[in-house]
């Protein structure tokens, strides 16, 4: 019994993963952009909502309502300004850029927040919990950041497969030059993918800060398992970094299970299994 | 005559630093069909690239529909009525056929072409609607092309070597398509190595040589020795 609920909770923890995963995935997808600065975003995100909760205290939940829009906006402006003069042919200077923009979050909110780890209490919500046959339990908590995370992963499904906005988007993961040629300017394209990515981080952040503890450094350790859930799901299919999130979060709840000292390491276990046997991940995007 | 709707003054072109076009001057005026013909790196595609602003050509003299249009980018172009088929089809492979179509329409200006017009155009693509743009035959991929670039409502269509790697039988189907074009009301430029197809489908004809005009007349007032030594870059005579 004991190994099944391990299960399920993996299974609702890799909700989480795939949150933190999604923006990445979908911004290398579109532009091929791949951000360093992703996990540390996350944490910006966490931090947008301590600030907003120290400042209003309105419940953490409600948080969403300014931290995502603020994300997006951030996240638009962002890529407008600055990341798309990094594109071209040459992947390196994203790299770079990204890179620096981690170390620069890290240490601005180390000088606002200090080094304290910080989290945010929800309430009831945080240990309330549905009874299943057999003394099993969920967590209303990370039931709902799964649900959400399926609901994301829809919601970003439906729009890049039903709206003209969506297909500009896959055509221009597809052949960038070309899209010009049917009336998208790039650099708007671009901004809203980095603007959908960063609302999702905001998503992410602000799970992140009801259901763990963090602090100005943990975002590295965010961008990892972002990495690890994309490329075991296979590059640019949302379902496939879903899979991917649920595996990461079932193998670290198999390693716990065994010794809490293994969780971490299964996780990583397990991605590299996925590294060797199937590279290309295990839904890659398919081809027409 | 009314002004032309797109005018090319001494156009050059570079990529870094070779220079791919010399001062090419150019215009079509409303209803016209012209077509480019020269050799393989005459400039053609350069050209057109230069044209659509897909290649940067700052400050040069390019007037379309009474605009300068030199520094305008490729996208405000499509959204003025210039729409280009480019050289290799260019689809999008995630996405479908009638997807393609659609995207084609992102930035359209107008309603005169919709799907069901693009499918009267080229039957073949309302049965293939749901297949993967790139999973077609050659002919049907260029049938998509040009509906794709119609669905914008272009007033100035470019077609970029849309016969090439085509067997005979399906370029006739393809530029059959041209007068129905020309009658809801698009000017047409094409770019052709083949002189024989270029010639019966034209008004106009511009032959490029080098990064130059070599040549320009209507089809039926040029001579075989004159098309030749303009596309060769032989002398007068020396063709025969």
């Amino acid at each position: 019994m004991d190994w099944i609920n391990a299960i399920i909770q993996g299974v609702l923890l890799g909700g989480l993963y795939a949150l933190f995963a999604a923006g990445l995935s979908l911004m290398f997808g579109v532009m091929r952009f791949v951000n360093i600065a992703h996990g540390d975003f996350i944490v910006m995100g966490a931090y947008g909502a301590l600030l907003v909760v120290s400042l209003t205290g309105i419940h953490p939940l409600w948080t969403l309502v300014l931290v995502v829009p603020g994300m997006a906006a951030l996240g638009y402006l962002g890529q407008r300004l600055l990341l798309n003069r990094t594109l071209g042919d040459d992947i390196l200077p994203p790299l770079l850029v990204t890179f620096g923009f981690s170390i620069i979050i890290q240490n601005v909110l180390l000088e606002l927040f200090s080094a304290d780890s910080q989290k945010l209490q929800a309430g009831w919500i945080e240990t309330a919990s549905i009874p299943l046959a057999g003394g099993l339990s969920v967590g209303v908590m990370p039931l709902l950041i799964f649900a959400s995370a399926l609901a994301v992963i829809a919601g970003l499904q439906a729009f890049f497969y039903r709206t003209a906005l969506g297909r500009v988007l896959r055509a221009t993961s597809d052949d960038a030059d070309t899209v010009r040629l049917m009336g998208a300017d790039n650099a708007n394209v671009f901004a809203i993918a980095t603007a959908i990515a960063s609302a999702v981080v905001g998503i992410a952040g602000v799970y992140l800060a009801i259901r763990t503890n963090f602090d100005p450094a943990v975002g590295p350790a965010r961008l990892l398992y972002a990495f690890e859930a994309v490329i075991i799901g296979g590059l640019g299919n949302l379902w496939g970094t879903l899979a991917g999130g649920i595996i990461l979060g079932v193998s670290q709840a198999i390693g716990a299970q065994i010794d809490p000292g293994y969780q971490i390491l299964a996780g990583h276990l397990a991605f590299l299994i996925v590294l060797v046997l199937r590279p290309q991940g295990l839904f890659p995007k398919m081809k027409g | 005559m009314a002004e032309p709707i797109l005018t090319t003054t001494g156009l050059t072109a570079f990529y870094g630093d070779f220079q791919a076009l010399f001062g090419i001057d150019f215009e079509i005026h409303a209803g016209e069909t012209v077509a480019i013909i020269g050799s393989n790196g005459a400039g053609k595609s350069t050209f057109l690239r230069a044209i659509t602003g897909m290649l940067k050509t700052p400050g040069q003299n390019i007037r379309f529909l009474g605009r300068d249009v030199g520094d305008a980018p490729a996208h405000d172009l499509v959204r003025a009525g210039l729409a280009m088929v480019p050289e290799g089809r260019k689809l999008f492979p995630s996405l479908t056929v009638e997807e393609n179509l659609l995207i084609g329409g992102y930035g359209r200006s107008g309603t005169d072409w919709t799907l069901e017009a693009i499918y009267d155009l080229f039957p073949i693509l309302a049965e293939r609607r749901r297949h993967g743009g790139t999973a077609l035959s050659g002919g049907q991929q260029q049938m998509v092309a040009i509906g794709r670039a119609l669905m914008s409502n272009p007033k100035l269509l470019l077609c970029d070597e849309i016969s090439l790697g085509l067997a005979p039988i399906v370029i006739k189907d393809i530029y059959a398509a041209v007068p129905k074009i020309k009658a809801h009301g698009a000017t047409i430029v094409v770019v052709e190595q083949d002189v024989n197809q270029a010639m019966a489908v034209a008004d106009r004809v511009y032959c490029f040589q080098e990064g130059r005009v070599s040549l320009t007349g209507r089809p039926g007032e040029l001579t075989r020795a004159q098309i030749s030594a303009a596309y060769f870059g032989l002398e007068d005579g020396e063709a025969a």
